[in-house]
Parts: C-alpha cells; structure tokens; sequence
C-alpha cells in the first residue's frame, strides 16, 4: 500500500490552484470537471512529478467550515510539506505576502513554520534532520 | 487575584509555558503544544495545555488575543512586580530601576 493523494479542502478551486502553483511552486497534474462547478484538481511538487499528489477539494460540504474553523483558531495545521530549509522559505513567502502564525521555531531536530493558504487552511512547511 | 497568580507559578508546566512565551510572546495553541512536546519531551495533551493557558489566563499572566480566524497567546509579566514589591528586600533596588 502507498499513499498516492492526500487533499486539502479548499473555499475556491481557481484561487487555491493560483496560490499552490504561482505562489508554492506546485505543478498542476490533473484537471477534471466534476458535476456542474467542481474540479478533480490535483498538484504535485516538481521535485517528483510521479509523487504523492495534493487534491485541492471543494469545500462545499457543511461540515467543512466548523471543522476548519475550529482547527484554524488553535493554530492547527491541516498538512505538512517538506521543505530544504524552513527559514529561506519562510522569509521567500513572506516576500511574496503569506501570512505566517507560526515563525520559524526549531523543535528538537525539526525546525517547523505555519501559514496561511489562503484557501482557508493552515499548512505547516518542515525540515528534517539529515 | 494574588491567590490566582501563586497558584498559577506553582505548576512546572505552566511555569515552562512562560519560558516559551518568553522567548516570543505571540503564540497559537498549536505553537505551545508543540513547543511543550518537541522541545522539552512533556506528554501533554491539548486538551491539558488549555487548561494551563486558562489558568494563567485567570492570573493575568497570559493574554489572548484574536487576530482574524487565529487566536495568539501573549505575555504579560505585570502582575510578578506584586511579587517584588511585596517582599521588597530595604536596600535593594526595586526590579523596575534594577541595573545588570
């Protein structure tokens, strides 16, 4: 077994692939329309196009914004992406306007941040210890 | 609220909890836990840690504050000057005009 998608859910499909891809750095992989206004919208990083892939799911369900809202509140980070070195990418993205919760913190062997996607999620970016 | 504020200096984990709001004031729920769990190996709920964070909340230690859909934990050191003064030894300097 492997795990080949993960997803976030996301308040606008067109906005989260602008920020994922323009903003992130993700490439696009698939792009099919679902029902009358839904995309099966996947990215994946370019570091490996054959890896595991991030669905950007509408957030239409209910469900979803108690849920996300409760998480958000708390500082609470619904993915985590590896990154080559937390503090370059933190003060790239903050360069480019995102919003972090969390600054640059190192935890142990791990050093961890917190930001906003915009799409109505926090994601927290890692580096691990060599 | 001087009961409020011995109580709430009485516990490690809390008194751990201002060593990291100390370090930098500003901090999510998330942060804390991390911090708690990462940095210092303490097996502690969240659930736990809210109830600390409430504690020194009620000792005017820590201050909440909602920036949009976040919520931030701050410092506030003014209620340990009650400490100082209380027990202020003559001839000492008080911890405001303190020199290093």
């Amino acid at each position: 077994m492997r795990i080949h998608l993960t997803s976030v859910f996301v308040d606008d499909q067109a906005k989260a692939l602008r920020f994922y891809t323009e903003i992130l750095g993700f490439v696009k992989k698939h792009d099919v329309p679902v029902g009358e206004k839904d995309r099966w919208l996947t990215v994946v990083s370019p570091e490996e196009p054959g890896g595991t892939e991030l669905l950007l799911e509408p957030a239409g369900h209910p469900a979803v914004k108690t849920y996300r809202d409760t998480l958000v509140e708390d500082g609470i980070p619904l993915a985590q992406f590896a990154v080559d070195d937390v503090q370059a990418e933190y003060e790239r993205l903050r360069g480019l306007g995102v919003r972090f919760t969390q600054e640059p913190v190192e935890m142990g062997p791990v050093t961890t941040a917190v930001f906003d996607d915009t799409c109505g999620n926090l994601i927290q970016i890692a580096t691990q210890p060599q | 609220m001087a009961d409020d504020l011995f109580k709430a200096l009485a516990d490690p984990t809390r008194r751990t909890i201002l060593d990291e709001l100390t370090e930098k004031s500003g901090q999510t729920l998330f942060e804390i836990c991390s911090r708690l769990s990462m940095k210092h190996q303490l097996g502690i709920s969240r659930q736990a840690v809210s109830q600390h964070l409430a504690v020194l909340e009620a000792a005017g230690l820590v201050e909440t504050r909602r920036e949009g859909r976040y919520k931030f934990h701050d410092l506030n050191t003014a209620p340990l000057r009650q400490i100082a003064e209380r027990w202020h030894v003559p001839g000492t300097s008080g911890p405001e005009e303190s020199t290093p």
